[in-house]
């Protein structure tokens, strides 16, 4: 044998792109090649799109050649340890100073939005992408108490939003309470509801806890979308007592925020408010959560986690450590839905589908199980990587006014799911901070991290 | 009397649907243990694969016969859908073998979420009303005040489903992708050990599994005649109901859980409340996981410390 490497087979990599090639040919056949359309007279016919699937062909051959051609470039490669990479080799601090960075940007951020974008544009980028990213890094981080710390798998997770949400606006509309009191009601009511649905599940483990928990999270949507006479069904409920500033409602009236403060009225004052709200509720979920890890009850999660068996061996009470996880962190996610149900003014069951858990699970597992940053770094890139597809405009411009790219906003995501978990496996952030250690914190490899029993 | 009667042929016929689909489930989950979420949209993938052919064989090429044409659309949806399965599990789950219990999971359903829309793109949000076939009746029997009567489709629903089972329980039985199949599912390390391809047989049990799908997105297509890019998620989950109902990894306990979720949600929507018909399917869902976990013919799954 000499050092030097085998010669690219040219031929067999062809064949193999050929087989690739004619395996998306099968594919694409009936679903792209002919799109069903509804002529004048209400009936199906098909038009061929023949031309799509020759793109589509040709993309893969060519894709799968190159992928063979770069892989056999780096044949001898070497082999890849998780939890060996970039966040192992940096020193023990690093997560510290990005999320100082990350907390000062976000505190900044109305600003610098205001300043780049201009007063109308700045409404886009605080609405749909401050205040959006921050509710899903809140739901994630409520999340990853059942799911990171305690290791238990929660499907429903969506469930408690809406039990959160629907408080709210069953409250401010029935008793005309107002939304800082419907807050911590709905955190309490969600919390409640957490230790119901907990109870049942507690001896279910591994796929059965989340396809149990999945179950119920959909009850409580069907539940919503049919007990009319209360939730108005798919109708929703309108007209949710707004967020005020110490009892300073944000309108144009006389008693209004800019009113008082003897500004111009404009709609950017309540939204940089909802901002810097949203963003309070987030960072109390992160540091009571961080707070709760040092606590018996924060390191007896962790430890059913890691081995149940051993922890009820301990004497440690999993029934109530298992349902302190589901109660806390369904409160985080009724605290976001209160949040949710006071700054949309009106919800409908539309919003609280198995899609959004799935979403929020999967921001928590990608980011990496139990790493904080983990979770706000994937709710960054999935959420506003799906939301900057609205903004490409130009894209029209190559493909025709006919092409929409926020058509491909849930087909991107699930696609990213997909190629994020063949990726990294173990999620974006594979370092974890463990909660006890003997002389030094350091951080060691998530793969040393069990993922639970539940 | 009657009434009765006829909600029983509607709950067989309905059943029949979801137990074809809820082997797929079983399968998969008898041999990798995952819950394989993508496998409603494969279902709903199948529906539209049967409606294109079908309007491509009688727009298009014009066969004459109907059974010829439905014949086709059987075979070409079953081979598409399967090489769809297959191509998911090729990309989406192999990488992922032996990885950490959560990433299948997870990959699985960002699968479901790319079918979906996928096909939202492709073919477009709305409602797509196939062709109405089949659509005599038979009278069964006159009542004073109801009449019971069974559809060509119904009749051809069950005649197909319990001809395929049957083929199916020959292959799984009889041959030697069967034995391997068993053989992967009681222990996968041993079966390799043997000389059995592991990986491949995996594929294989997704192809099946697709395969049967496809069957019931051809039967669900005739039956409703409506196709919806949205239409996997909840036959996708009553079906899991049907397989967990029957004891997951039992291939006769999934058909019977199919039948008796499609009973109970057939008799359900006739006495009780149409309205809260998934209600019930969710809750038996809980239920049997809760206080039945190995369901009605599965073997209890003994604790290992």
């Amino acid at each position: 044998m000499t050092d030097a490497a085998p010669r690219f087979n040219f031929k067999g990599a062809a064949a193999d792109a050929a087989r690739t090639a004619l395996v998306v040919l099968g594919l694409s056949v009936p679903i792209i090649a002919l799109r069903t359309e509804q002529n004048m007279a209400n009936e199906l016919v098909l038009q061929p799109r023949w031309g799509l699937v020759a793109i589509f062909v040709a993309a893969a051959f060519a894709g799968r050649l190159l992928y063979l051609m770069l892989a056999a470039r780096r044949a001898p490669r070497r082999t890849v340890r998780e939890g060996s990479g970039l966040a192992a080799r940096l020193p023990h601090n690093t997560g510290a100073i990005f999320a100082r960075i990350g907390l000062a940007v976000l505190l900044l951020y109305p600003a610098i939005a205001l300043l780049l974008a201009g007063q109308g544009g700045a409404v886009k980028w605080i609405d749909n992408f401050g205040v959006q990213i921050l509710i899903y890094i809140m739901l994630g981080w409520g999340l990853n108490i059942v799911v990171g710390l305690a290791g238990l798998l929660d499907l429903g997770y969506v469930a408690f939003y809406a039990v959160g949400a629907y408080s709210t606006a069953l409250l401010s509309k029935t008793f005309g309470l107002s939304f800082w009191l419907c807050l911590p009601l709905a955190g309490i009511l969600a919390a409640f509801w957490g230790i119901i649905l907990g109870f049942p599940v507690l001896r279910l483990r591994g796929d059965y806890l989340a396809i149990v928990t999945l179950a119920f999270g959909e009850i409580i949507r069907l539940v919503l979308i049919n007990w009319v006479p209360v939730t108005n069904g798919y109708a929703g409920i309108t007209g949710i007592a707004r967020p005020t500033f110490f009892g300073i409602p944000f309108n144009a009236n006389d008693n209004g925020f800019a009113a008082v403060f003897g500004l111009p009225f404009s709609p950017l004052y309540r939204l940089i408010f909802l901002f810097y709200l949203i963003l309070a509720l987030a960072l109390l979920t992160n540091w009571v959560t961080l707070r709760l890890r040092r606590l018996p009850v924060g390191r007896a999660w962790e430890a059913l986690r890691e081995d149940e068996i051993a922890c009820r061996a301990l004497g440690i009470n999993t029934t109530s450590t298992k349902l302190t996880a589901f109660a806390i962190g369904a409160g985080f996610g009724g605290f976001a839905g209160s949040f949710f149900a006071a700054r949309q003014g009106f919800i409908s069951p539309e919003s609280f589908t198995f899609m959004e858990s799935a979403v929020i699970l999967a921001i928590v597992v990608l980011g990496g199980m139990g790493s904080q940053i983990g979770v706000a770094v994937a709710a960054v890139l999935m959420i506003g990587g799906t939301e900057i597809l609205r903004e490409l405009e130009w894209m029209k411009q190559i493909f025709g006014q006919g092409f929409d790219p926020t058509q491909y906003r849930m087909l991107m995501f699930g696609l990213a799911m997909v190629l994020i978990m063949i990726w990294r496996p173990r999620g974006l952030v594979s370092s974890r901070e463990p909660s006890v250690f003997l002389s030094e914190r350091r951080a060691v490899s998530g793969a040393h991290v069990r993922e639970g029993h539940g | 009397m009657e009434y009765l009667l006829q909600q029983l042929i509607n709950g067989v016929t309905l059943g029949s649907i979801y137990g074809l689909i809820a082997i797929g489930y079983t399968m998969v989950f008898g041999i990798i243990g995952m819950v394989n979420f993508a496998h409603g949209d494969v279902f709903m993938l199948s529906t539209f694969i049967a409606l294109i052919f079908l309007l491509a064989l009688t727009q298009i090429v014009g066969v004459p016969s109907l059974a010829l044409a439905l014949f086709v659309v059987l075979i070409l949806g079953m081979v598409l859908t399967a090489l769809w399965a297959w191509a998911i599990e090729r990309t989406a789950y192999r990488p992922l073998r032996g990885s950490f219990r959560l990433a299948p999971l997870i990959s699985a359903i960002g699968m479901s979420i790319f079918l979906s829309n996928f096909v939202q793109v492709t073919q477009g949000p709305r409602n797509k009303p196939s062709p109405s076939i089949l659509g005599d009746v038979i009278t069964l029997r006159q009542g004073e005040t109801y009449t019971v009567a069974i559809s060509y489709k119904q009749i051809l629903i069950m005649v197909v489903t319990a001809v395929l089972l049957a083929a199916f329980w020959y292959v799984v039985q009889r041959t030697s992708l069967g034995r391997a199949q068993r053989a992967c599912e009681q222990d996968r390390k041993m079966a390799a050990l043997l000389g059995v391809d592991v990986d491949r047989t995996i594929s294989l049990t997704f192809v099946i599994g697709a395969a049967l799908a496809a069957v019931a997105g051809l039967m669900f297509m005739i039956y409703y005649g409506v196709v919806n890019f949205n239409d996997g998620f909840t036959p996708g989950v009553k079906a899991f109901t049907a397989a967990v109902l029957g004891g997951i990894g039992s291939l006769p306990g999934a058909v019977l859980g199919g039948l008796l979720i499609g009973l109970i949600e057939t008799l359900w929507s006739a006495y009780f409340s149409i309205d809260y018909k998934d209600v019930a399917s969710f809750l038996i869902l809980a239920v049997v996981l809760i206080f039945m976990p190995s369901g009605l013919l599965g073997k209890p799954e003994v604790e290992k410390v």
